[in-house]
């Protein structure tokens, strides 16, 4: 354990000798750095799509859970009455906090987008809505509906259940894919960084052999290619997150209307997970290149 | 008794193409001076790089300062480079960096790169006659230039062992008086020295500085050849 913080201050604190034994290759270098940071760049993506939708799932799951809607149907001149019918019902429901019929202006609000703002509600047979807030127990939903169908014929409860569940299912699942995709950039990385690697260790056989013949060890070689290549994976993710939340920055930002979508930004403590991109990717290029450069030293004289 | 520095007992090598040595007895002791001569081709080479572990006998075992080579791990290897200073035919080095830090590449490597280790460098460089081509990168060389600062470079850890392969090959006659004086001088403190030459010149005005044994390969059998050079 000592000996792997030890590894890892040494890429940042750095050897400066054992930095100057490979000499610099610009190729594979603007390589590594174009593919962590693209690769951080997919990743801010993936990780706003998945913020995104896990808060999605959770407010599906929090907020609809806590609230019902009831809906009189009846002939016009019945409604009012039956609403009070059905109000006397609720309010003597245990389990139910509060309960309200929506005033004709919210239910214009409601039908706005579909029907445009000057609806005379009024005049129109639309079924009365009223909203039920639960208590944390909730109610029996089962039990209120045979009440309401003895007392208010006209009345059906909507609990939400019906459509929050595949909705909240949906949404878990793209938070799931979200943490997929994030998962297999982070492979991709490894992947393209091992192949850089394997290429300049490849590249730098002689070097290596001099290195050998005058006493380094296997640890010592490895250490200045390593440190390279995460140092260059941390710059390149670095800069390929600040692109990414450039871009997600530039997104039109959610409004009320949308509120659907709720915004693919970063909001509160999720930004945080941006910090880990870098050092995710630094990681994954210390791993892979100490992994490529044991491999392939091992195979050497 | 100390352990032999090189003890090989019976060992043979081939390339997969039938045995280049076969047979091969021999204990180096610590401050022995040996010559080893022998036709182009008769395996000078090999025998040198039996001698410090880069290959391994196909038969029979070589033990390097009493550790056998074939338990060697890596590092040990490594380690043990760090007592062994080997001139190359063909000497390598870094090309994308100056002379100077190639020679003091064994110090650097091993973390031993301190002040006065540095300037020693300095006196070293001086003595191979490399002071002024100090920052010059090693592809500027010339052949004889890069066989000094091999030498140079074997020698400046200090090593308990020099092996040197025609270390004065590409150098003129003074030149080369020069290196063997800076063997001799390692050899007078202590340190074991096996120069493969066949420069028969260079053997003679050795005996006249050391006690030199002259080791000659021959037929795959290793000899020691008599006193009368």
């Amino acid at each position: 354990m000592k000996r792997i913080l030890a590894d890892i201050i040494a890429v940042f604190v750095g050897d400066a000798q054992a930095d100057r034994m490979v000499p610099p290759t610009g190729f594979t270098a603007r390589l590594t750095l174009f593919a962590s940071g693209a690769m951080a760049f997919l990743a801010v993506f993936a990780l706003a799509l998945s913020l995104a939708s896990g808060r999605l799932a959770h407010r599906w799951g929090q907020e609809l859970a806590q609230s019902s809607t009831l809906r009189i149907s009846a002939p016009v001149e019945q409604i009012a009455a039956q609403t009070e019918a059905a109000m006397r019902v609720l309010q003597t429901t245990p389990g139910i906090a509060s309960a309200a019929p929506l005033s004709d202006e919210e239910q214009r609000a409601l039908l706005a987008p579909w029907f445009g703002p000057d609806l005379p509600v009024e005049s129109l047979p639309i079924p009365q809505l009223i909203t039920i807030e639960e208590t944390a127990e909730g109610y029996d939903a089962a039990g209120l509906r045979l009440r309401l169908q003895a007392e208010v014929p006209g009345a059906i409860l909507d609990d939400h259940t019906r459509w929050r569940k595949p909705l909240q299912q949906s949404a878990s699942r793209l938070r799931l894919l979200g943490f997929l995709s994030i998962v297999l950039i982070a492979a991709v990385t490894a992947t393209m960084i091992t192949l850089a690697a394997n290429a300049a260790l490849a590249a730098n056989a002689k070097v290596i052999a001099v290195l050998r013949v005058v006493g380094a060890q296997d640890s010592y070689i490895a250490k200045a290619f390593v440190r390279r290549f995460t140092l260059r994976a941390l710059t390149g993710a670095a800069a390929g997150t600040i692109l990414g939340l450039g871009a997600v920055l530039l997104l039109p930002s959610a409004q009320e209307q949308a509120g659907f979508l709720t915004g693919l930004g970063f909001q509160g403590f999720s930004a945080v997970w941006l910090i880990l991109l870098p050092i995710l990717a630094a990681t994954v290029a210390f791993l892979a290149t100490g992994a490529a450069a044991r491999r392939t030293l091992s195979e050497l004289r | 008794m100390r352990d032999p520095v090189i003890e090989l007992d019976n060992i043979a090598y081939n390339y997969g193409g039938g045995e280049l040595l076969s047979e091969i007895s021999l204990s180096i002791q610590p401050g022995d001076f040996y010559f080893l001569t022998g036709p182009s081709g008769a395996g000078k080479t090999t025998f040198l790089k039996l001698c410090y572990g880069e290959l391994t006998p196909t038969a029979g075992h070589t033990r390097l300062f009493g550790q056998d080579v074939r338990s060697m791990s890596r590092d040990d290897h490594a380690m043990l480079r760090r007592r062994v200073g080997v001139v190359h035919q063909d000497c390598q080095f870094l090309d994308h960096l100056p002379l100077a830090d190639n020679v003091a590449l064994p110090l650097t490597v091993s973390g031993r790169d301190e002040l006065d280790n540095l300037a020693n460098l300095k006196e070293l460089l001086t003595w191979v006659g490399l002071k002024n081509r100090a920052k010059a990168l090693p592809p500027e060389l010339s052949g004889g230039e890069r066989q000094r600062a091999a030498l140079a470079r074997a020698i400046i850890m200090s090593p308990d062992l020099v092996l040197a392969d025609e270390p004065t090959g590409n150098v003129d006659w003074e030149m080369s008086q020069r290196l063997l004086q800076l063997l001799v001088e390692l050899n007078h403190m202590g340190k074991t020295v096996v120069i493969a030459t066949h420069d028969m010149n260079l053997i003679r005005a050795a005996k006249s500085k050391v006690q030199a044994r002259v080791l000659r390969i021959a037929n795959r059998r290793l000899q020691l050849a008599g006193a009368d050079l």
